[in-house]
């Protein structure tokens, strides 16, 4: 199973993304951003980092990367695409994901453990969790506050595609706790905190984040 | 407008010069001329008095850090030593490890933000010019008063700085310090480290060689910012047209940095580059000088051809400009399309501005005309050397007689007093969680990082494969070293070692960023003279040699120096990062211990400063062979699985680390006071060489055998109990017959400090 993880100027946790590939037991594929080329891989990932130094405004300018047009085109085919932090960021710009996200409420940066809930199993990211589960993984962003219209809102929460939700502590001031989203199809998933980062009990606060890749490889395995 | 050229300036050797306003003594300038042979073009007094700056020269400094050097101890470990970017230290399996600290203090008081930023920036470039990838970064700082009202106006700045930069740039932030006194009120300190990795085949070296190759520069566009006191030489020279006058603070630009580590790991890896240097203090002038002084000897730089933000600058000003993200490399004319085609690919710009040559000189030409042709070793190795006078503090004497002895200082003598005492002292600024600071930090990106703050020590793995890891650690404790400065720093050097050892890591290298007031102030210049003697006396005792450093002076407000601030950074080596000890006991009934000595030592404490404001009498005795004893246990206890927490003692004293053990463990404890103790020196002294451990039972005898083995005194103080709270359904600590304290009481204590002075 080839899994794609795309680097942009300024992209942070590509490595980190590709190792959890790995570990989950997946092939990770570099893309590049300057390539509209997705070497024929079964999924993407765009992964956390401040593409483009959040300039004008995170992701604005990385949807304009030529990989970009073919990673729309191929996700409005089904292919599945997760966007983690910055990726998240950048599927809101490229109007793959409804609204957008926001300076955090306290206007800092901030790093924690974060709690979340699993709301929805059905994404091709999240098939491999149990919905209600609880898991904790780090969460890093100064832009991080989900928002949208109540409208969208209620379409989102009413058609179960709100996938993660903070728990005990809303970090950032996201609008009705969403912490992640997916589209209606359920291949594109875009979330703010990063499971990749809690693939290894030695480096991460738990191995919770490794549902999110084994979740795609036996979602693609079923298909 | 007028360009000042050699041969203009051969013309006209009596016109004035404004040397004095560039920070150059009539001396200095005489020897330029002399030099020379004639008087410096505007240009060449520009570069040579920014290179000649103490910052750059280390010229009241150098006597004294001789002493590193005549004083090193034996060692294989050393790749590459003192005087490059940054020294380089083997860690076995191939690789190799690089890492250094300097101060942004002075930037950082006038600019917060940048200040700090673009102090990560530097030290990042350091590195990368060594030809390593930069691994993480950790900062120490020092602030005025929490709560004076300047402390809020730098502390939030420097922390959005930090944060800023290093987390745009993606390296994590594994720890630092964070301490406030009075003396730093109007001179915060901003010291910032950066540690990276590379195979031993990578490492490269700030040289120009082979006549013929090409000197090119590439990253950001070199702008008006960071000329500071330049600006004089160009209104002095021009009176119209000249460029707008820049904050003297340069501007940081995480991003243009970020593809910089890229595409110069790149073009290194791809085998495209011959020599390279970092941009930073003395831009230009610094870099085109030192890897001419390094490499064959000459360089002719075509100024002209450099990218400019700003069209309007004169040459003196783009010789200076500390204009950020800037890099230089030396490229042999047949790899120069391969080098161009990875920077471009970064969407970095590049130009050719010269090439190396065999004249023996640095010369820059300006639209075709000469304004510089020095030697350019006079430059950069070959500056003044100055053997400033100093002399022990007439104020010593009585400072070091001012013993805090239970007459001088009331101490708590009953259950109620010392139960206050402990909970004042955990919400103290300098004992608080740092976690409001530290959690405007990434510290997972790179997927690397073992230990971070609140940790003794920070720990990254370096080869996934292995394990290989290296932890660090940076300590100093001010006031110890205004008490005592040989001492002072040594039990600095003592903590730094300590940490390293307590993280399960064998300690290898030494750095330190040696922070003081004015060196014309023959007071301030006994203490460096003293801190020096003493870091050099206790690294040759340890066994691990210092591989650079920094020195910073004249911080001061006013007339009054900073406490005297040599922070020690020890680096150490762990052959399975799997095996490392963290300071969270692991499961209820795990056997608590003191290692070493606990003695009625309580001057420079945070106890006598927090509770009394009192600074007198000696430092904690400081005995290296101890130490050394206690590492090796440490080390050890780590790698056979003996122990399963380690906590160094320090400012505090040991109730400070039982509690900090079990919050960040989530189980309680109960403590008890060894036989013939005394109560309260028991629980706040601050004697070195002493570390709590947890060990699980069926690892005691082990453990004992360990310690019997290295002569280290050992001391049950209490057992891992969750269940000493059963009737209040709680976690606590229960300090002996004395108090028992809950973890919410103790959360409350010592998290809501941070939050409540700056959120």
């Amino acid at each position: 199973m080839r899994i794609g993880v795309v680097t942009f100027p300024g992209s942070l946790d590509d490595r980190d993304a590709a190792r959890a590939v790995r570990l989950a037991g997946g092939e990770a594929v570099a893309l590049w951003h300057g390539d509209a080329d997705l070497k024929k891989v079964d999924a993407v990932i765009l992964p956390g980092g401040f593409s483009y130094g959040d300039y004008l405004r995170c992701g604005a300018i990385s949807r304009f990367a030529p990989v970009m047009s073919e990673v729309v085109a191929a996700a409005n085919g089904g292919l599945p695409v997760l966007g983690i932090c910055n990726g998240f960021q950048i599927l809101c710009e490229s109007h793959l994901l409804p609204g957008a996200l926001t300076r955090n409420e306290n206007l800092h940066f901030i790093c924690r453990d974060q709690k979340l809930r699993i709301e929805d199993t059905n994404s091709s990211w999240t098939s491999s969790y149990t919905s209600g589960q609880e898991i904790i993984v780090p969460l890093k962003n100064g832009e991080g506050c989900f928002v949208a219209d109540e409208k969208t809102l209620d379409q989102l929460e009413g058609e179960g595609r709100v996938i993660a939700r903070y728990l005990d502590v809303n970090p950032n001031g996201s609008l009705r706790d969403i912490a992640g989203i997916r589209n209606s199809r359920g291949n594109v998933v875009g979330l703010m905190p990063h499971p990749e980062h809690a693939v290894e009990q030695l480096t991460g606060p738990t191995t919770d984040g490794l549902g999110f890749f084994t979740s795609i490889l036996t979602s693609m395995v079923n298909s | 407008m007028s360009i000042d050229t050699v041969s203009q300036a051969e013309q006209t050797p009596d016109r004035s010069q404004p040397f004095a306003e560039l920070g150059l003594k009539a001396d200095e300038y005489e020897r330029i001329r002399e030099i020379l042979e004639r008087r410096p073009t505007s240009s060449e007094l520009a570069m040579y008095s920014v290179m000649w700056s103490e910052h750059c020269s280390y010229k009241s400094s150098k006597v004294h850090l001789k002493q590193f050097g005549d004083k090193a101890p034996k060692t294989d470990k050393l790749l590459v030593g003192i005087g490059e970017n940054a020294g380089v230290v083997d860690i076995g399996q191939g690789w190799a490890v690089t890492f250094k600290v300097e101060s942004h203090n002075h930037p950082s008081y006038v600019e917060p933000y940048q200040g700090a930023a673009t102090g990560i920036g530097g030290i990042v470039r350091d590195i990368i010019a060594m030809g390593a990838r930069p691994l993480a970064i950790m900062d120490p700082l020092r602030f005025g008063p929490a709560d004076a009202a300047d402390t809020l106006r730098v502390l939030p700045g420097i922390v959005s700085g930090i944060g800023g930069y290093g987390n745009c740039l993606g390296l994590p932030n594994i720890g630092g310090e964070i301490i406030f006194d009075e003396s730093y009120a109007g001179n915060p300190l901003v010291n910032a480290l950066c540690i990276g990795a590379m195979r031993h085949n990578e490492i490269h070296l700030a040289s120009a060689k082979g006549v013929g190759n090409l000197v090119v520069l590439y990253g950001a566009r070199t702008g008006g910012d960071g000329i500071g006191g330049v600006s004089v030489l160009a209104s002095e020279t021009f009176d119209a047209d000249s460029p707008a006058k820049r904050p003297s603070v340069q501007v940081g630009d995480p991003f243009m940095e970020k593809l910089l580590i890229e595409a110069t790991l790149e073009v290194l890896h791809g085998g495209l580059v011959e020599g390279i240097q970092d941009l930073g203090g003395a831009g230009i002038s610094c870099a085109t000088s030192e890897l001419a002084s390094n490499g064959d000897g000459g360089m002719h730089v075509w100024l002209d051809r450099v990218l400019l933000r700003d069209a309007t600058l004169t040459p003196e000003e783009i010789l200076m400009s500390e204009s950020q993200e800037r890099m230089c490399a030396v490229v042999a004319p047949g790899n120069i399309d391969a080098f161009m085609k990875i920077i471009q690919k970064w969407d970095v710009e590049a130009v050719v501005i010269g090439e190396v040559t065999n004249s023996g000189r640095l010369t820059v030409d300006w639209h075709g005309e000469r304004i510089v042709d020095v030697p350019p070793r006079t430059v950069a190795h070959e500056g003044p050397i100055y053997e400033r006078p100093y002399a022990r503090p007439d104020w010593q004497d009585a400072l070091q007689a001012d013993v805090p002895t239970p007459e001088r200082l009331a101490r708590p003598v009953n259950a109620s007093q010392m139960r206050m005492t402990l909970l004042k002292m955990l919400a103290s600024p300098n004992l608080a969680s740092k976690s409001w600071v530290t959690d405007q930090f990434d510290r997972y990106v790179l997927g690397n990082t073992v230990l971070a703050q609140p940790e003794d020590a920070g720990m990254v793995r370096i080869d996934e494969e292995s394990g290989l890891g290296v932890a660090i650690s940076t300590d100093c404790n001010g006031r110890f070293t205004k008490l005592d400065p040989y001492t002072g720093t040594q039990l600095a050097l003592a903590e730094s070692y300590r940490n390293v050892c307590a993280s399960g890591a064998e300690p290898l290298a030494v750095t330190n960023c040696l922070n003081f007031g004015s060196p014309e102030d023959p007071d301030v210049m006994w203490q460096f003279a003293e801190a020096t003697r003493g870091l050099a006396d206790g690294c040759l005792q340890l066994g691990i040699p210092v591989t650079g450093g920094n020195v910073s002076f004249y911080n001061q407000t006013g007339t009054t120096a900073i406490l005297p601030t040599p922070v020690v950074g020890v680096l150490g080596v762990i052959q399975n990062v799997e095996l490392r000890t963290p300071i969270a006991w692991k499961n209820d009934g795990e056997l608590i211990f003191v290692l070493g000595d606990t003695r009625d030592e309580f001057a420079g404490s945070e106890w006598a400063n927090h509770m009394h404001q009192h600074l007198g009498g000696l430092p904690p005795k400081v005995d290296l062979e101890r130490e050394r004893s206690l590492g090796e246990v440490l080390v050890t206890g780590s790698r056979e699985g003996i122990l399963s927490a380690a906590h160094d003692v320090s400012d505090g004293g040991i109730v400070q680390v039982i509690v900090e053990m079990a919050l960040n463990s989530g189980i309680g404890a109960i403590i008890t006071i060894p036989e013939g103790m005394d109560r309260f020196t028991f629980l706040f002294s601050e004697s070195a060489g002493r570390a709590v451990v947890a060990v699980s039972p069926n690892e005691v005898q082990r453990f004992f055998a360990l310690c019997a083995a290295k002569e280290l005194p050992v001391t049950q103080i209490g057992i891992v109990d969750s269940t000493a709270g059963f009737a209040s359904q709680t976690q606590v600590v229960k300090i002996a017959d004395m108090f028992t304290l809950t973890f919410a009481e103790l959360y409350e204590a010592h998290t809501k400090t941070l939050p409540a002075l700056f959120a």
